[in-house]
């Protein structure tokens, strides 16, 4: 039991719906799609076009004056976080050094933040533009390399790339300066980097946190990877908006994407004390492994993801029934969304069917470290407005026992758990409760 | 309640050797890691030596070569490093049914781990494939084309940086809480202080904690290069990593696999492992000032230190050592020289510090894990490691760096410091163990 309970205060996202938390939100709820045919490259040849891609967007605009000279050195990986943390903070009320750098009202050494990010491939046409100088007979020359194409490439090209770059940014641009950790978990990263900003305010090393994840997978390198392993939709190229179908009896794979979410966290006396409007509690997290030697796809039970979820729910207090909302991983690849299916099961047993499951990966496309963020965010919407979004592509659901609902549900949710695998094998589960006043 | 959290077991894959008798052994009799770049062609780059992992067979450690046998190096170097440990703790990995008597839903991973090197054939030869030098825009066809014709499915995968904790889960059958961060530089004093954290909470009794890390190939020497910051005396690499010293002109780029074994104090004795040390402080801070440059009065290296400290319930007083970043770069060195300063101010110039990275270069993700073993021995050993190849140490920078000799005295309490790229700060504190 936690002697210093942890409370949500505002979130902020930027995906495939918006710029916005608030756009993320609404069009959850309308049963939106963002998924389209790839705008940032031509994927003439991709087995899967489709992907969900962040609207256009000035990041100056979302910079304060101070450090804008460094986005130059933001790849959209940490363009879109930024953007994301811009929002997030904005509805938590929090005055930082980027909304009045007079005013702050934060303690910059008593804030925190963990963040979920990827591997980030760099810009292809820059690094060819190097490239094309190394070049003897068609082949690539490491030598020609090291003395024209390396020249020429520019100086800080490599903090473009780094993962941690993203909390460091967003850490500059706010004033964080407690601890700070980025989470490469994969798929993953989000959930767990939540998970870690909320343990950092229990644990009293801060009493505000950011926790989320950032990822821009739309880059040619890490689409291609995705086909490679056979794990994207390749039968509707020419209806985007249905590719993706997690758990449904007829899916072909999933869509990948690009999108950042953050969710902002305080101490709850902390949060009573500024008078902040409470969204909901982080009660319990928990992570876990597959142990399967392809190292690709979950258990055919999903061991490792019941376990998490298992884990997540002692942490909570909480017995399975008590569970309101899940949302899933649901990526809409086979073996993976029966996996899943099956641990749910395994974990629920007879009060699944009661139990609302809501995938949106039908709408806003896989994002990779920056899923388990927008997950969450959507529970934590759930939770407040008492309400859940359509989920879109899914005809035959009863065949993996789920209850997915297919058009918006008002209903009263007090739990909800948000579960997770990446890619590679770990697993993650979070469990958010309802705020009440005395509970 | 919190727990406490002691450290049963040790391993390392690093340029001084295999193992941590030979680590030791090599930081003890003044070897050096660095050489000539053999990975991959450096003649041309603007430095052409590092600080390589040689003559490694993961076979010789892991059971199934083969479950590994598409990782990046770091991941193999982990592999390696992880076995001595739990081997070392008494963590039964041999079996299917281990004899521990560890919960295996209670074993953790916590990784600082480092993203693997591109497959670089398939990599250059898709961009060449598809730039159209006239368009100055690259024809997608072609270069997917290319790309689908050469990349290697596992390949790509292996590059993911949760790719080390995933092959760790498959080697030890760990199913409890399991993370992996890349926190530039800092990423395995993170990953450890972390998992402490864990521990400390309950919320697991033993957690697998390390870091993993090859940026030794073409694209990772050419971004330091670019930023200029790896030393370029190619005429001397041996003498290249030499923190502290006036003619300093930048880090030595070295890979590894490190792992210690984080356990709850009371779990460590119920099953009567063999305690190295206590992990009693952590501290992590971010600069938030530039992502170039580390902040001018060290404020973000200056409140990890003091937020470590105060965990660990001592004072400057009881620090006997402080293992340094002491990177070899001219910023770092000054920089980390005056937090030190700042922090324990007029006892600075008693607590003796020193770099391992003049021996074995900058293992990245896989540094601070390496040097918290190296911590963990001079507790063991009472003696402290040197700073190689400070001949000409820099007016500026007045600590006891323990100049070229190592040094025998009480140690008991250590500290131990990374500071990541980007301004991310992570220090540990250990202690000799007692009751």
């Amino acid at each position: 039991m936690r002697t210093r309970r942890v409370v949500v205060t505002g979130t902020g996202a930027a995906t495939s719906l918006g710029l916005t938390g608030k756009e993320l939100w609404d069009g959850l709820l309308e049963g939106r799609s963002g998924i389209k045919k790839i705008q940032a490259f031509d994927p003439v040849g991709f087995p899967c076009e489709l992907a969900g891609e962040v609207p256009d967007y000035k990041i100056r605009n979302y910079v304060p004056k101070s450090h804008r000279k460094a986005t130059k050195l933001m790849s959209r990986d940490i363009e879109i976080s930024v953007i994301a943390a811009d929002d997030a903070v904005k509805n938590s009320g929090l005055v930082t050094k980027a909304i009045d750098p007079e005013n702050s009202t934060i303690t910059a050494t008593r804030t925190a933040i963990s963040f979920g990010a990827g591997l980030i491939s760099c810009d292809l046409e820059e690094m060819a533009q190097s490239v094309e100088k190394s070049v003897t007979d068609g082949e690539f020359d490491i030598q020609k390399w090291g003395t024209d194409g390396l020249q020429s490439l520019t100086p800080l090209w490599l903090l473009k790339y780094l993962p941690n770059m993203l909390p460091c940014h967003i850490g500059i641009i706010h004033d964080i300066q407690g601890p700070s950790n980025t989470i490469t978990c994969g798929e993953v990263a989000g959930h767990i980097a939540i998970a870690e900003a909320a343990e950092m305010i229990a644990r009293n090393d801060a009493d505000i946190a950011l926790g989320g994840g950032g990822e821009a997978k739309v880059n040619p390198v890490v689409m291609i990877r995705q086909c490679l392993h056979n794990r994207t939709a390749t039968d509707s190229n020419d209806s985007p908006e249905k590719a993706c179908r997690p758990f449904d009896a007829n899916a072909d794979g999933s869509v990948f994407g690009e999108a950042a979410g953050v969710v902002v966290m305080e101490e709850l006396e902390f949060a009573k004390a500024r008078k902040a409007a409470i969204a909901a509690e982080i009660v319990g997290s928990a992570s876990s492994n597959s142990l399967n030697t392809d190292f690709a796809h979950l258990e055919e039970d999903g061991e490792g993801l019941q376990i998490a979820i298992r884990k997540a729910l002692e942490e909570a207090n909480i017995q399975p029934d008590q569970i309101d909302l899940v949302v899933p991983t649901g990526t809409g690849i086979v073996a993976d969304d029966k996996a899943e299916a099956a641990a749910l099961k395994a974990v629920f047993g007879s009060s699944l069917s009661s139990i609302h499951v809501w995938p949106i990966k039908g709408m806003v496309s896989h994002t990779g470290a920056a899923a388990g963020a927008i997950d969450v965010i959507a529970a934590i919407g759930a939770i407040m407005h008492q309400k859940i979004g359509p989920v879109k592509n899914v005809e035959s659901a009863a065949d993996r026992g789920l209850n997915i609902a297919t058009e918006p549900v008002d209903k009263e949710i007090n739990y909800a758990l948000c579960c997770g695998y990446s890619f590679g094998g770990q697993t993650a589960a979070l469990v958010i409760k309802r705020y009440k006043e005395d509970a | 309640m919190e727990h406490r959290v002691v450290i049963t077991g040790m391993g390392v894959v690093c340029p001084l050797g295999h193992d941590v008798p030979t680590m030791w052994n090599g930081l003890m009799t003044g070897k050096s890691g660095v050489a000539p770049t053999t990975l991959f062609d450096a003649s041309t780059f603007p430095t052409h030596f590092d600080a390589e992992v040689k003559d490694y067979d993961v076979s010789k450690f892991v059971k199934n070569p083969q479950l590994h046998q598409h990782s990046n190096r770091g991941s193999l170097f982990v592999l390696g490093a992880c076995v001595q440990a739990c081997e070392q703790s008494g963590i039964d990995i041999e079996t299917d049914a281990p004899s521990d008597s560890i919960d295996r839903t209670r074993l953790g991973i916590y990784l600082g781990a480092g993203e693997g090197s591109a497959d670089n054939h398939a990599f250059f030869s898709s961009i060449i494939n598809g730039w159209n030098a006239d368009e100055r825009s690259m024809d997608w066809e072609k270069w997917t084309e290319k790309a689908l014709e050469t990349m290697d499915t596992m390949r790509e995968l292996e590059q993911e940086p949760n790719m080390p904790g995933g092959h760790l889960a498959v080697l030890t059958g760990a199913r409890g809480i399991s993370r992996s961060c890349l926190t530039a530089c800092a990423a395995s004093t993170q990953a450890i202080g972390e998992a402490a954290m864990i521990l400390r909470q309950g919320k697991a009794d033993v957690m697998i904690a390390g870091g993993a890390h090859s940026m030794i190939h073409p694209l990772g020497v050419t971004g330091f290069n670019r930023l200029t910051a790896l030393s370029t005396r190619n005429d001397s690499p041996t003498t290249a990593s030499r923190p502290f010293s006036a003619t300093r002109d930048g880090f030595v780029l070295g890979e590894g696999g490190a792992v210690v074994i984080l356990e709850r104090l009371e779990s460590a004795k119920k099953r009567g492992a063999t305690i190295l040390a206590e992990l009693i402080g952590f501290g992590s801070s971010n600069d938030a000032f530039r992502v170039t440059d580390m902040h001018e009065e060290a404020r973000g290296a200056v409140s990890a230190m003091r937020s470590a400290l105060k965990d660990a319930d001592v004072t400057t007083q009881d620090i006997d050592y402080i293992s340094t970043h002491g990177t070899s770069t001219a910023e770092n060195d000054s920089i980390e020289t005056l937090a030190i300063k700042t922090v324990f101010a007029d006892h600075a110039k008693n607590v003796p510090v020193s770099s391992p990275k003049s021996q074995f270069g900058h293992l990245i993700g896989a540094t601070g894990c390496a040097e918290l073993i190296t911590c963990i021995k001079a507790i063991e050993e009472n003696t402290l490691p040197m700073t190689m190849n400070l001949n000409d140490p820099d007016p500026a920078l007045d600590l006891d760096y323990i100049p070229n000799e190592p040094r025998k005295a009480e140690v008991n309490t250590v500290m131990s410091e990374s500071f990541g790229f980007g301004g991310q700060n992570n220090v540990l504190i250990i202690k000799r163990f007692e009751e």
